[in-house]
C-alpha cells in the first residue's frame, strides 16, 4: 500500500503546478525579530548584515546539523533546506 | 445566500485590486491609501513595513493612544525588576523616520463596501487597503462576577498599563504568607506563555521579599505552553510555592466574588490575598463590530496573505487573526504584518504575492537570570494552513549544559525585546 502511494506522488509532482519561492529577503525579514532592524544587532545577539556569505551558510549549516552549539539557532536552522541557508546567506551577505 | 455572498467577495477581491483602483490611468496617478488600525506589534510593523517598501504609499495609522504600552515584559513589572515606562513605545519614528501619517482616534465602524473606517469623532478615513490589527478584547461576560468593576479588584493586567501597576501595588501591599491566586483561560488567548512566565516572576519576587507566600493556579487548560520547563523550574527555584490546578482537576473557573477575592472552581472555593484573573478574550471590538469575526471571535484569514475571508481589500493579523498554528505574540505578529506589507504591495503591482515567510519566538523569564523559549518556522499553504515546518523548531533544552543556556537564554530575551521593538517602533 505504501509503495503504491508513495509512487502516485512522485507521478503525481510532474504535472502539479511549480511552488513558488518564498522571497530570499523575507525569509532574512524574519531573522530581524531578535537580530534587529536589518539584521544590525542587538548585543548579545550577533550582528550578521554584511557578513561573508559562506561564513554565514557555514554557521547555519553548523547549528543546523548541531555542530555549532547554541540555544535557539540549531531549532531554527533546522527549518530551513539547504537551498534556503544558501539564500538566506547571500542575501545577509549582501547587506551593508 | 453564505455562498453566493462569499463568491461574490472572492471574485470582487480577485478584480478589484488591480484594475478598479490603481489600473484606470487618473486613479493610479493617486497614491495608493493603505489605512493601518492598531499601534501594536502587528499595525506599526505593517505601517513601516509598508513605506520601507513603497515611499509612495499613503499610509495612515490609526491608534487610540499617544503610545503603546507593551505586554511582552509587563510581567517583569509585576516581579519588580522593570519599570512600566520602559515599555512605552511611541509613534515619533514611523512618523519622523518613515512617513507613516499618525492619527490618534478609535476606530469605531468600518463600511467595507465603501472602504471607509469611522472613527470616534465622526470623521471617516477612506481607504484602498485596510489592515486591522485591534488586538485583542477582554469577555467581560463569560465567567460570573467577573466585569469591569470587578477588574479593579481583582487586575486581570492582560493589557499594559493601569491594570500592571494595580496588581503591582496589590503585590506589594500583600502580606507575607499571603495567597496569590492567579486564573488563567482557556485557548486560544493573548501571549500562551505569559501566565506561566507572569507565575515565575512573581514567584521570584515573593521568595525575596515574602517568603511564607503561596501561589494558586486555577487553570481552565490541562497544559500549557512550555509546560514541562517551566514545572521543573518552578520545582527547582520555588519549591512548594507554586500550586497549579488543571481543567481535568477542577481548575475552571465557575465564579468570581470580588468583594470577598474569592474564586469558585471544581477545585473548591479558595480566598486569595490578592487574585488575577485573565478572563476569556475576542479579536478587539473593532474587527467584529466591522463584521470581520466568526461566531467564536477571531477573524479568519487566508493563511498565505492574511485576507480577510468576510471583506475583500481588508487583511487582518496579529492576536485578532485566526493563524493556524501560530501564537498570539508579538513577534508572529511582526511576521504576519511583513507577509502582509509585501502582499499588498506585490497587489498594487499587479503581480502575485510570493509565499508567506512566517516565523515565532515566545521568550519568558523564570527569574532575571533564567530564561526559556519556544520558537517555530511556518509553512503557510492554502490548503493546509499554517503549520510548523516539521522535526525543528519547539523548546528550549531540558537539560541545561555547561554553557549555561538559562543564564544566555536571559539576556536573549532582554536582546530580542530591543530588536523587535526597533523593528516594529524603530
Amino acid at each position: 500500500m505504501k509503495r503504491v502511494a508513495s509512487m502516485a506522488i512522485v507521478m503525481a509532482l510532474p504535472w502539479a503546478a511549480p511552488a513558488l519561492a518564498q522571497s530570499p529577503l523575507a525569509i532574512v525579514q524574519t531573522c530581524y525579530v531578535c537580530h534587529g532592524p536589518d539584521a544590525r544587532g542587538a548585543a548579545p545577539i550577533a550582528p550578521l548584515a554584511g557578513l561573508p556569505k559562506d561564513h554565514l551558510a557555514r554557521q547555519m549549516a553548523d547549528f543546523k546539523a548541531d555542530r555549532r552549539p547554541g540555544t535557539i539557532m540549531n531549532r531554527i536552522a533546522k527549518s530551513y533546506t539547504d537551498e534556503q541557508i544558501g539564500l538566506i546567506a547571500e542575501t545577509l551577505a549582501a547587506m551593508k | 445566500m453564505l455562498g453566493t455572498r462569499r463568491t461574490f467577495i472572492r471574485t470582487a477581491g480577485a478584480a478589484g485590486v488591480g484594475i478598479a483602483a490603481f489600473g484606470a490611468p487618473a486613479i493610479a496617478q493617486a497614491a495608493p491609501r493603505i489605512v493601518v488600525v492598531g499601534g501594536g506589534f502587528g499595525g506599526a510593523t505593517a505601517a513601516r513595513y509598508l513605506r520601507l517598501a513603497n515611499p509612495k504609499l499613503d499610509v495612515t495609522l490609526v491608534e487610540r493612544d499617544d503610545r503603546f504600552v507593551t505586554c511582552p515584559f509587563s510581567n517583569y513589572v509585576l516581579g519588580g525588576f522593570r519599570k512600566l515606562d520602559d515599555n512605552v513605545q511611541t509613534f515619533d519614528a514611523l512618523k519622523s523616520k518613515h512617513g507613516v501619517k499618525v492619527v490618534k482616534g478609535e476606530a469605531t465602524a468600518i463600511d467595507t463596501t465603501a472602504r471607509s473606517v469611522t472613527l470616534g469623532d465622526g470623521s471617516k478615513l477612506a481607504y484602498d487597503k485596510l489592515v486591522v490589527s485591534p488586538g485583542i478584547d477582554l469577555n467581560f461576560k463569560a465567567v460570573p462576577g467577573y466585569d469591569e468593576t470587578a477588574a479593579e479588584r481583582m487586575p486581570h493586567a492582560w493589557k499594559a498599563g493601569a491594570q500592571t501597576l494595580l496588581l503591582r501595588r496589590q503585590l506589594e501591599a500583600m502580606p507575607d504568607g499571603g495567597t496569590f491566586i492567579v486564573c488563567a483561560p482557556d485557548n486560544p488567548f493573548r501571549c500562551p506563555p505569559g501566565p506561566y512566565e507572569r507565575i515565575s516572576v512573581v514567584a521570584w519576587y515573593l521568595k525575596n521579599n515574602k517568603p511564607k507566600s503561596k501561589i494558586l493556579v486555577f487553570d481552565a487548560k490541562d497544559a500549557f505552553s512550555k509546560q514541562g520547563l517551566f514545572q521543573a523550574a518552578w520545582e527547582s527555584e520555588y519549591p512548594g510555592m507554586i500550586t497549579w490546578v488543571a481543567g481535568k482537576d477542577g481548575g475552571k473557573v465557575e465564579s468570581v466574588d470580588a468583594a470577598e477575592l474569592s474564586v469558585k472552581a471544581g477545585f473548591g472555593t479558595e480566598k486569595g490575598a490578592v487574585v488575577n484573573f485573565i478572563p476569556p478574550q475576542t479579536a478587539g471590538r473593532i474587527a467584529i463590530a466591522a463584521g470581520l469575526a466568526e461566531a467564536n471571535g477571531w477573524c479568519a484569514v487566508d493563511p498565505t496573505t492574511f485576507a480577510s475571508r468576510k471583506a475583500a481589500n481588508v487583511h487582518v493579523i496579529g492576536d485578532a487573526a485566526i493563524a493556524g498554528a501560530m501564537p498570539k505574540s508579538g513577534s508572529s505578529a511582526n511576521t504576519q504584518a511583513k507577509v502582509v506589507a509585501a502582499a499588498i504591495v506585490a497587489g498594487l503591482e499587479g503581480k502575485e504575492a510570493m509565499p508567506p515567510a512566517l516565523f515565532n519566538v515566545c521568550y519568558s523569564l523564570v527569574s532575571p537570570d533564567y530564561g526559556i523559549s519556544v520558537t517555530n518556522v511556518f509553512a503557510a499553504t492554502a490548503d493546509k494552513g499554517i503549520v510548523p515546518v516539521p522535526n525543528s523548531g519547539g523548546v528550549s533544552v531540558g537539560k541545561p549544559t555547561s554553557m549555561g543556556e538559562r543564564k544566555l537564554e536571559a539576556e536573549y530575551t532582554a536582546a530580542w525585546y530591543q530588536a523587535i521593538v526597533a523593528d516594529s517602533w524603530g
